[in-house]
């Protein structure tokens, strides 16, 4: 059986920036499973720009800040396989994984990095009526068809759900010659970035229709239209305001769920709030030697994120195996998202063998303005932060200071407090 | 000229031309969609059902039971996914035990075995997630659950190994008897025959009419689903009925033989035999009543809902005649006509038999192999299929597990797949959580290369012809 110090699931941008964190704390025997053909994950598809602007401090593309890591991945001498499909992993950190060239075949890592990435909510999970024509795509699965395969597919176009792929693709499309009708958003806010709202959506005169969803999708074979109804504060929709909008195809971009079923399968606890792996401050899942970092761990807005949180899950690793494989000595505090938090990565904190500042990322429940970020353990404030704008599309990232945590035995809230 | 002419592809025009198979006949099986199952067929309960909910003496009683039956037997012969789960149907209120004795009396009437009333608490010990308001269960442990479209699937390419010809995408459009027998016209041209079956599902009544030979009616009883994770398929291990309630007819809750959970149907008659939309009533209601026999079930987990419209007569029983001279109608095959197929076949191959003399074929074949579900083979079975194929080596559907081998297999087979929706009957790709948002573009350029269309060729469902423009 081979046998590997570190073996990261996923070849994508989380992936790829673990691995070479993981070599500069030291690791040598490292591997990347990629079930692609090729390095880079989602960015593949992503061509438009506006990646790396905290990272490299310029704008790329996808493929281009993709290119970036894998390139240094290849010059460090990372060994990746690609066309490699990881079908399990066990407690004890077996790794199952298959491919053409080597069927299926167990290799034992000392510590495993889940990189997994996520999918798209599909129309079924929405519970949509109507009938399940051709010409209803998620958002990211008509942008492989765009960007990657030549085809577009369709000419008149309504989206659901303003998350940013959503948006991206609105533009995408009316580059390519279709025509968006509208995008429906079923909250009275949207879930995408305020500067892809700009550019992709207002630049091209596509509305925005807060508080409206599809009740009913037309057509047997092929779509024929939907109707767009406004939806009440319970977001239920009201009689009435119904609309029907002729159109070819319908983009959905409702929402990103990480894919665990792997992690769910090692018996990794997961948290409701982020369908992504409860974790400690060296993303260390409950099971030990196993971290998780990018969109499987929660689902972010900015690859720059993906890749600074994914360079600790490489460091902590690379800690992990230099130690021994050892597991934590203390109990960690807990870290509690409370009024206005949805949830926190962390959510728990080894505070008595700190080796840094530690982050705390964040959503809001909903929009706030002129606030406080405010983390208190018991009564002791650790941190306050004044905030303009806090919205549920953008995640929060604050940093702790490790003298300020490293005598807190009480159990650390998060929260936000209104002026 | 062929002996018989099968109308419609669904799960009983397919068995009925696997059991003529057996015999030296000239079979054709004509389809309007470019796929069989299509219809009834793909879209219900998936229940093998024990057979106590028919009324004795009836044709449904019969036939059910008789099904139920063979469908092990089947089931390996033909590789299709069958499992005898056992069923329960809830009693919730106390005076409604008279009810679920009577459906117990009725079922052995019909001779259902082991037929067993049970307390609530007998019932959750088995059952443990079903809800405090059950009173009682009758438990029938003959019940099953199979998969639709692989044992639909199954019949036809047995029924094609052994000379059936299909002609899929053709449509009739008019019946005319003449002194040889039958003449059938279609968009495809004309068809003559001796004998016809008119297995045309929620169309029956309409082929029948061309023909004149029966003045029945199939209305649409709309069925709508919702269908959960596998995450959630382990929630029940029976098939839970409930008896009617104020609410009206009750909805089940079931594992699917793949491992999900699937939930419904509501019970809708219309008029358009095309209506498979789904409701948001639908789906509210789905909810309601599931919620009467197992609390808290987990819709945040449903991956897809669907709807599919039962072919109901207007006899209250299945409508299997003789309706004009050659003319053999199987209609109104509404539930449990799934369970039941295997043995309608039997019987329209018994009434043929009164008419022409049927002589076995010496070399028929009675297995089928279906396309290879990889993921359920073991660790040297999938070693050895990668090594002579590597391309079961690549996952297309990660969600299911689905090598492209399959898929190709799905696409390159006999009555191989023409559509994403075909590849999906006969792989499961595309059945899973992201519901092909991963897997569609790689199988799209698969049928692509088959077709030998561009991408904008290869079409989700329908029966048009495949268009080579794109």
């Amino acid at each position: 059986m081979r046998e590997f110090d570190l073996v990261i699931v996923g070849g994508g941008p989380a992936g790829m920036a673990a691995a070479i964190s993981a070599r500069e704390n030291g690791l040598e025997n490292i591997v990347i499973l990629e079930r692609d053909s090729e390095l880079g994950g989602i960015l593949n598809q992503c061509i438009h720009n506006g990646f790396g602007l905290h990272t490299f401090k310029e704008e790329l593309t996808g493929p281009e800040y993709a290119e970036r890591y894998a390139e240094k991945v290849i010059a460090m001498g990372i060994p990746y396989e690609t066309d490699t499909m990881v079908l399990n992993i066990s407690k004890d950190r077996v790794v199952t994984l298959l491919s053409k060239g080597r069927g299926v075949e167990d290799i034992r890592a000392k510590s495993v990095i889940l990189a997994m990435g996520c999918r798209e909510r599909p129309r079924g999970a929405l519970n949509i009526p109507g009938y399940r024509p051709q010409g209803v795509y998620t958002a990211g699965t008509a942008q492989k068809l765009v960007n990657c395969e030549g085809y577009l597919p369709g000419k008149e176009v309504v989206i659901l759900g303003s998350g940013d792929i959503g948006l991206i693709m609105a533009r995408r499309m009316t580059l390519e010659g279709a025509h968006v009708a509208a995008v429906a958003e079923l909250m009275p806010y949207s879930s995408g970035l305020k500067r892809n709202i700009v550019q992709c959506l207002d630049d091209y005169g596509i509305p925005l229709l807060l508080s409206h969803t599809v009740v009913d999708i037309k057509g047997k074979e092929k779509l024929e239209g939907v109707v767009i109804a406004q939806v009440d504060e319970k977001k239920a929709p009201i009689a009435g305001t119904e609309q029907f909008y002729p159109c070819d195809t319908l983009l959905l971009s409702c929402g990103l769920i990480p894919e665990n079923e792997l992690s769910k399968n090692c018996g990794v606890d997961i948290d409701p709030r982020t369908n992504g792996p409860l974790v400690d401050e060296g993303l260390e899942t409950s099971i030990d030697g196993v971290f998780a970092c990018g969109n499987v761990l929660h689902v972010h807005d900015l690859v720059d994120f993906v890749s600074e949180e994914s360079a600790r899950a490489g460091a902590s690793a690379a800690d992990f195996v230099k130690r021994g494989g050892t597991a934590d000595s203390t109990e960690p505090v807990k870290v509690i998202p409370q009024n206005g938090v949805r949830y926190t990565v962390p959510s728990k904190i080894h505070t008595a063998e700190l080796t840094g500042d530690v982050h705390i990322r964040f959503r809001v429940t909903g929009v706030f303005k002129d606030c406080s970020i405010v983390v208190k353990a018991g009564e002791n404030e650790l941190l306050r932060r004044k905030s303009r704008i806090l919205v549920p599309s953008e995640m929060q990232d604050i940093i702790i200071r490790q003298d300020k945590l490293a005598d807190v035995s009480e159990d650390i809230c998060v929260e936000i407090e209104e002026v | 000229m062929y002996d018989v002419i099968i109308i419609g592809g669904g799960v009983t025009g397919c068995a009925a031309a696997a059991e003529l198979a057996k015999y030296q006949l000239d079979v054709c099986l004509v389809e309007k969609e470019s796929d069989v199952c299509e219809g009834t067929s793909k879209a219900n309960s998936a229940i093998v059902h024990a057979g106590f909910d028919a009324e004795p003496d009836t044709l449904k009683a019969k036939l059910n039971v008789r099904g139920n039956a063979m469908i092990a037997e089947l089931s390996d012969k033909l590789d299709f996914a069958f499992k005898n789960n056992g069923a329960m149907v809830l009693c919730f209120e106390e005076e409604r035990l008279t009810d679920l004795k009577n459906l117990r009396e009725k079922g052995e009437k019909n001779g259902v075995a082991g037929l067993e009333i049970l307390s609530g608490d007998e019932a959750r010990a088995r059952e443990p997630r079903l809800s405090k308001e059950v009173k009682y269960a009758l438990y029938a442990p003959t019940s099953g659950i199979v998969c639709p479209f692989e044992m639909t699937l199954a019949f036809a390419e047995n029924a094609y190994a052994n000379g059936v010809e299909f002609r899929l995408s053709t449509e009739v459009t008019a019946i005319e008897k003449n002194s040889e027998g039958w003449k059938v016209t279609t968009d495809k041209g004309e068809i003559l025959g001796r004998y016809i079956f008119n297995c045309a599902g929620v169309y029956a009544d309409k082929i029948a009419e061309m023909a004149n030979a029966g003045d029945f009616r199939i209305i649409p009883r709309k069925g709508e689903y919702m269908l959960m994770d596998k995450d959630a398929g382990e929630t029940v291990s029976h098939t839970i009925f409930q008896l009617p309630t104020k609410m009206g007819k009750g909805v089940l809750v079931t594992p699917t033989v793949h491992g999900n959970l699937l939930v419904g149907p509501t019970a809708e008659d219309i008029d358009d035999k095309e209506n498979t939309s789904t409701t948001a009533g639908g789906f509210a209601e789905i909810r309601a009543k599931s919620a009467l026999s197992v609390e808290g079930l987990p819709f945040g987990k449903v991956i897809t809902g669907f709807t599919g419209l039962r072919a109901v007569g207007d006899t209250n029983d299945f409508i299997i005649n003789e309706g004009a001279e050659g003319f053999f109608n199987a209609a109104g095959i509404e539930s449990p006509g799934l369970t039941s197929a295997p043995a309608i076949a039997e019987m329209l191959r018994e009434m043929l038999s009164k008419k022409t003399d049927l002589t076995p074929k010496t070399d028929h074949i009675d297995t089928r192999e279906g396309v290879v579900h990889f993921a359920e083979l073991s660790r040297e079975e999938q070693n050895a299929l990668i090594a002579k194929d590597p391309t079961y080596g690549n996952i297309v559907c990660r969600c299911e597990t689905i090598t492209e081998g399959e898929i190709r297999d799905a696409i390159n087979r006999p009555l191989g797949a023409v559509t994403l929706d075909g590849v999906k009957r006969r792989t499961r790709a595309g059945m899973g959580r992201c519901q092909a948002g991963f897997c569609s573009p790689k199988t799209i350029l698969l049928l692509a290369e088959k077709l030998g269309c561009g991408i904008g060729g290869v079409r989700k469902t329908g029966r048009e012809e495949v268009q080579k423009d794109a």
